[in-house]
């Protein structure tokens, strides 16, 4: 039997042992998803890989051009109107409290757990059913969608830290409302701002479910944002999937490429920010 | 007097636009409600409250009538794997939390939630790609048969060691889930009022029992609410379960069977449709269930850390 004192010693050790032990289970898939990445990867890599286009699953040889080409027109037309839209979204929620803005700000915090695969078959219904094809703009909508409330928490959340000082003197010299926001606390806000822009875009870069019923996967180079469009996560699942070892291997070179882009646009992004952010998880 | 009023009344642009973009959030909340709704009509007419219950999930029947279509399977599976992700997600969760915000020195802090973070970005078909080639095998030659010979006498234990099926789908769920939960309960104990661990510790309680009698205690709503909107992510998380869950509509005691969850349907079965109305809708309908899952659970969560604010803020101005 213990004595108290050394009980309560030892209930203080196991909850110190215990929660560093916690920390490392939870990194050890992060270590194993980097290394198995990169080895398995980097065997796929090399230059065509880059210069052409996707073979039929199975195939030999082929790269992912088109991929990287659908993912980046896709996330062009998603920023377009997902990035606008989020911000001034934000700035009404920063600029204008009362109750619609409590309740607009809970609900965008709740979009931001709808999900994908939800806003996915939304944009079918309103998109690609009624003009009965798949395409770039109908994958590019649904990561819009995404977009937009991510992109409105965290500018809601950067303007917010702007001290009152600030826009208060602005008022005070008779500088419009729309002249303050734009021209002073958007510019003072500017690093949690673009933080949070870089990070929705890293987010749904990664997104699969989504384009899976809008912009459905392609083979070839598309020729207008009409067209079904190929995208990296698209193609990781598709190869991924399939029952051919070489297609494997393509699954893991684009998951490489995947990587690099979301986790380096993150890495980047949270070193380089002062600016605490939030909503982007 | 006349032109002050005049000004005052003038409709705003700048405003007007502001507004318009804030509306656009709730508005499209209700076209999305509106939309898959409307694509659901066809198989609630068709099935009514048999879908729910419904344990069959046959397309196209041998005889080519009309599908019968049961979701129960797909709640099933998406429950089960939950449970069973939360139930190792939320310990773990927990500990990374305490971790970070108590027990980390501050040199290891700022990097220990670097970390985090970036396993949270990781996208979840890499996760499904990682999960097919390195936990699936893992699973089946060292989990499953070590499961199977210590606890095989239980049901949830028997039946053909693949490495496919739930729980698998379960492991790879809480890996997933286990950065955004901590990083919620992270938050919510961070926000402990100083007084509160200090008042404990001034009394001569271990960090340990300041953790368990004032900190957890204070910080309960919002580690439930943690547990929560977790449940939400996990629910609706798509293409990592549907590459590791083998996709079988079948409701099994056995955890190591392939099953179903409700979005691994619709990822999975969408391109099949191909003009079968019925078909379809009732993937609309999964897709409505699990939007009005997930629109409960995060409603539920951000109220409940709302409240925990509240709270927080009561008891500084005390």
């Amino acid at each position: 039997m213990l004595s108290l004192e050394r009980r309560r010693r030892f209930s203080d050790r196991l909850y110190i042992v215990l929660s560093s032990a916690c920390f490392l289970i939870a990194l050890g898939p992060l270590i194993s998803i980097l290394y198995q990445t990169i080895v398995s990867g980097y065997a796929a890599l090399s230059l065509s890989f880059f210069s052409e286009v996707t073979p039929p699953i199975g195939g030999a040889g082929g790269g992912i051009l088109n991929a990287l080409e659908g993912s980046f027109v896709m996330i062009g037309i998603a920023s377009l109107f997902g990035v606008p839209l989020g911000l001034l979204g934000g700035a009404y929620l920063a600029e204008y409290p009362g109750k619609l803005t409590y309740y607009v700000r809970l609900l965008a915090e709740v979009l931001t757990g709808v999900p994908s695969i939800v806003t996915g078959i939304f944009v079918y219904e309103l998109l690609v059913a009624t003009m009965h094809r798949f395409s770039a703009l109908a994958g590019g909508l649904a990561l819009g969608f995404m977009m937009m409330p991510i992109v409105a928490i965290s500018t809601n959340e950067s303007l917010k830290l702007v001290s009152s000082s600030i826009r208060e003197g602005a008022l005070a010299l008779g500088i419009s409302r729309s002249k303050t926001l734009l021209y002073i606390l958007l510019s003072t806000a500017r690093g949690g701002v673009v933080t949070g822009v870089a990070l929705s875009i890293a987010r749904v870069m990664g997104e699969t479910a989504p384009l899976l019923f809008t912009a459905l996967g392609s083979q070839f180079l598309m020729t207008s944002i009409n067209d079904p469009a190929a995208s990296l996560t698209v193609l990781i699942y598709e190869f991924g999937t399939s029952p051919y070892l070489n297609a494997h291997v393509f699954a893991w070179g684009a998951a490489l490429i995947l990587l690099l882009i979301v986790l380096g646009l993150n890495i980047v992004v949270r070193t380089t920010s002062r600016f605490k952010v939030t909503g982007t998880e | 007097m006349q032109s002050a009023r005049r000004t005052a009344r003038r409709p705003d642009f700048f405003q007007s636009a502001l507004t318009a973009a804030a509306v656009a959030i709730p508005i499209i909340t209700i076209l999305m409600l509106y939309a898959i709704g409307n694509g659901s009509i066809d198989s609630v007419n068709t099935f009514g409250l048999r879908f729910i219950f419904g344990t069959e999930w046959v397309p196209y029947p041998a005889d080519g009538g009309t599908p019968i279509l049961g979701a129960l399977p797909a709640i099933y599976g998406s429950l089960v794997t939950t449970l069973l992700a939360l139930g190792m997600a939320v310990p773990v969760s927990l500990g990374v939390a305490l971790f970070q915000s108590e027990l980390s020195p501050n040199l290891l802090r700022t990097p220990s939630i670097f970390l985090v973070e970036i396993l949270a970005a990781v996208p979840s078909v890499v996760y499904g790609l990682w999960g097919l080639f390195t936990l699936v095998p893992f699973m089946r030659e060292y989990v499953n048969p070590t499961l199977s010979a210590s606890l095989g006498f239980l049901p949830l234990f028997q039946g053909p060691n693949t490495g496919l099926g739930m729980l698998t789908a379960g492991v790879i769920l809480a890996i997933m889930i286990i950065p955004y939960a901590s990083s919620v309960m992270r938050e919510v104990i961070t926000a402990v009022p100083r007084s509160q661990r200090e008042a404990s510790l001034a009394l001569g309680a271990t960090n340990w029992e300041t953790i368990r009698t004032s900190v957890i205690p204070f910080a309960r709503t919002g580690i439930v609410a943690a547990i929560v909107l977790a449940m939400g992510r996990a629910i609706g998380e798509t293409m990592a379960v549907t590459m590791v869950i083998g996709n079988v509509a079948r409701i099994s005691p056995s955890l190591f069977l392939p099953a179903y969850t409700i979005p691994s349907v619709i990822a999975n079965e969408f391109a099949e449709v191909a003009g079968n109305a019925t078909y379809l809708s009732a993937l609309f309908e999964l897709g409505l269930i699990l939007f009005a899952i997930a629109l409960i659970m995060n409603l539920l969560g951000r109220l409940l850390i709302a409240r925990l604010s509240f709270k927080v803020r009561g008891e500084l101005r005390a």
